[in-house]
């Protein structure tokens, strides 16, 4: 176990220099993703367009350095793909992350710098989140009717 | 309120650590630097052995065996409630219930004594920094009954405004609860002057002591608390052991919270009658080892001498707060003037979240806590979601406070 496990540069990239960071005006998900334990908090904005394509996708937050980079890679790795890819990726993750499934870079991209978080399993809560916000915003989405989402989801 | 001092002989650091078989471990390759003690403390080699010998040598219930080893666990147990009542200076043993921890101290209270004298428009007096174990009881009790919570005026390092605090009182006012030592900001409150003026409007307190009792000499007498609260493995003792202390009168008239074994004089199958004190607050076999390893951890701690504890702990606080300051873009929480407050460190290092600090401080093998410290309502009014703690104790060095400034400025420049 090492700090470089951890703080991989990819993660240290997306803490310094988030992508998609900030509301997104026309979002028609909008959720609340918190981890009460350890207080970590994201905001995650989706529009979502008829035929099921997320063509937007922002997060806000504050938390720490493996709660943030984890939504930025996540937010960076679901906009512009339909909504059955994404649950892919996010099913990726979450294999990999919480049953250890090996890595998939084709399919995860820059989500597979988080895998070392594995050797600490305190923390990988806070990378699992965003993830798990993103995947009730969507599940709530398929079922809303094209209503507007507006979700506060807490970790148990 | 200051941090006493006294002429006793200064402790030495190197001897009573010779005294704690875990400081000798290594983590992650590194002399372990254990600075988590307002979570738990470590436990002396007396504390240790005394849970052995109990299970090795004379292992048996209390209070009901005829045979030798009963009556010797009995008598343990007993001494070792004795050996605490001595050392919060109370006047009598049956003063001192044995508990789980400070937790369920003041849930005993909440319900044995709040549901009898608490009702619809009466008040209770908190701080906003209480800890979550002296809040969510009252708030508890505040819905059973139709009680309010009322919260003390104090400033961001915990000072609380007295005068104000004296205008709060009326007669609805039914109990005070506040902590004697944040477990965040680590301000010791005047518990003497809160109580004082409780006792002018006939107001009983109690005392959150599970911060102040580990840390400083602390007289129930003196302080004239009502209740006072604290937990054995925040003094050196095992875990699943803490007290409530209360005035006998109070005791003696409160509901017991736990029916069945030990707590009763006669049982009929429709009623029952309640044995004394302390046994009819203390239903069904109790932690034995733990309280006999209590008792070992209050000896060791009288041994040492609490005075001389003290005056290490603070002198490791001003060196902590002196070099930890000096750190670029830190923000120290708690009263900066270490004579009011005790050896619990909390801050926030720029904008490097708590836990990314925790995580790089441990593979310096530096134990620390990161975190809302139980206390959610103090963090929103600090402004932060979370704070790094630094807590010390008596074999805490100065050579381990260079460790975590070095750590904290490492994590500082590693976020950057």
């Amino acid at each position: 176990m090492t700090l470089e496990d951890l703080y991989r540069e990819v993660i240290m990239d997306h803490y310094r220099r988030p992508r998609n960071r900030g509301a997104l005006a026309d979002a028609n998900v909008v959720m609340e993703g918190v981890n009460p334990l350890c207080g970590d908090e994201i905001k995650l904005w989706l529009s979502i367009d008829d035929a099921g394509v997320i063509t937007g996708a922002a997060f806000d937050g504050h938390g720490c350095s493996i709660s943030q980079s984890s939504a930025s890679i996540m937010t960076a790795a679901v906009v512009g793909k339909p909504m059955a890819d994404a649950h892919a990726v996010i099913s990726g993750f979450r294999g990999m992350m919480l049953e250890g499934e090996p890595p998939d870079e084709a399919l995860l991209g820059d989500g597979v710098a988080l895998e070392g978080v594995r050797k600490f399993p305190v923390r990988i809560k806070c990378a699992v989140l965003s993830w798990n916000t993103l995947q009730l915003g969507l599940d709530e989405h398929a079922t809303a009717g094209g209503r507007k989402v507006e979700l506060h989801h807490s970790e148990s | 309120m200051t941090v006493p001092t006294s002429t006793a002989a200064g402790l030495d650091p190197a001897q009573i650590r010779a005294d704690f078989p875990i400081l000798a471990e290594q983590v992650h390759e590194r002399p372990l630097v254990y600075l988590d003690n307002a979570a738990t403390s470590q436990k002396p080699r007396a504390v240790i052995d005394a849970l052995h010998t109990y299970y090795e040598t004379y292992n048996a219930n209390i209070h009901r065996g005829l045979h030798a080893l009963s009556e010797r666990a009995t008598a343990e147990y007993e001494a070792a409630r004795s050996h605490v009542a001595s050392f919060i200076n109370a006047a009598h043993p049956h003063e001192v219930i044995f508990t789980r921890g400070t937790t369920e101290a003041i849930n005993l209270v909440a319900r044995g004594w709040g549901d009898e004298n608490v009702s619809e428009g009466d008040e209770i007096l908190l701080t906003e920094m209480e800890h979550h174990s002296n809040l969510v009881p009252w708030q508890m009790l505040a819905r059973r009954r139709g009680a309010q919570l009322r919260y003390i005026p104090m400033d961001d390092e915990g000072r609380i405004d007295l005068e104000a605090y004296a205008r709060m009182f009326g007669p609805r006012t039914r109990l005070v609860a506040v902590t004697h030592m944040s477990n965040v900001l680590g301000t010791i409150t005047p518990a003497a002057q809160i109580v004082r003026i409780a006792h002018a409007h006939n107001v009983p307190v109690l005392l959150d002591a599970a911060q102040s009792i580990p840390h400083l000499p602390v007289d129930v007498q003196a302080l004239d608390a009502d209740f006072m609260a604290f937990s054995g493995h925040k003094m050196l003792g095992p875990t699943g052991i803490g007290v409530l202390y209360g005035r006998e009168s109070l005791l003696d008239a409160m509901e017991p919270l736990f029916g069945g074994g030990s707590m009763i004089r006669v049982v009929e199958l429709h009623q029952s009658s309640w044995t004394g004190l302390p046994d009819r607050l203390e239903g069904g076999t109790p932690n034995i080892a733990g309280a006999i390893g209590l008792g070992a951890a209050v000896n060791y701690l009288q041994t040492v001498g609490m005075p001389s504890l003290t005056d290490h702990e603070h002198e490791l606080t001003v060196y902590a707060l002196d070099l930890l300051s000096d750190i670029d873009g830190i923000r120290l929480f708690g009263p900066p003037d270490a004579h009011e407050r005790g050896g619990v460190i909390s801050f926030y290092v720029g904008d490097v979240h708590p836990h990314d600090v925790g995580t790089l401080l441990d593979a310096d093998g530096i134990a620390v806590r990161a975190g809302h410290h139980c206390a959610q309502p103090l963090m929103r009014k600090l402004g932060v979601p979370a704070t790094v703690r630094a807590s010390l104790y008596l074999y805490n060095t100065h050579a381990e406070v260079d460790c975590l400034a070095e750590g904290v400025a490492r994590a500082k420049a590693f976020f950057a």
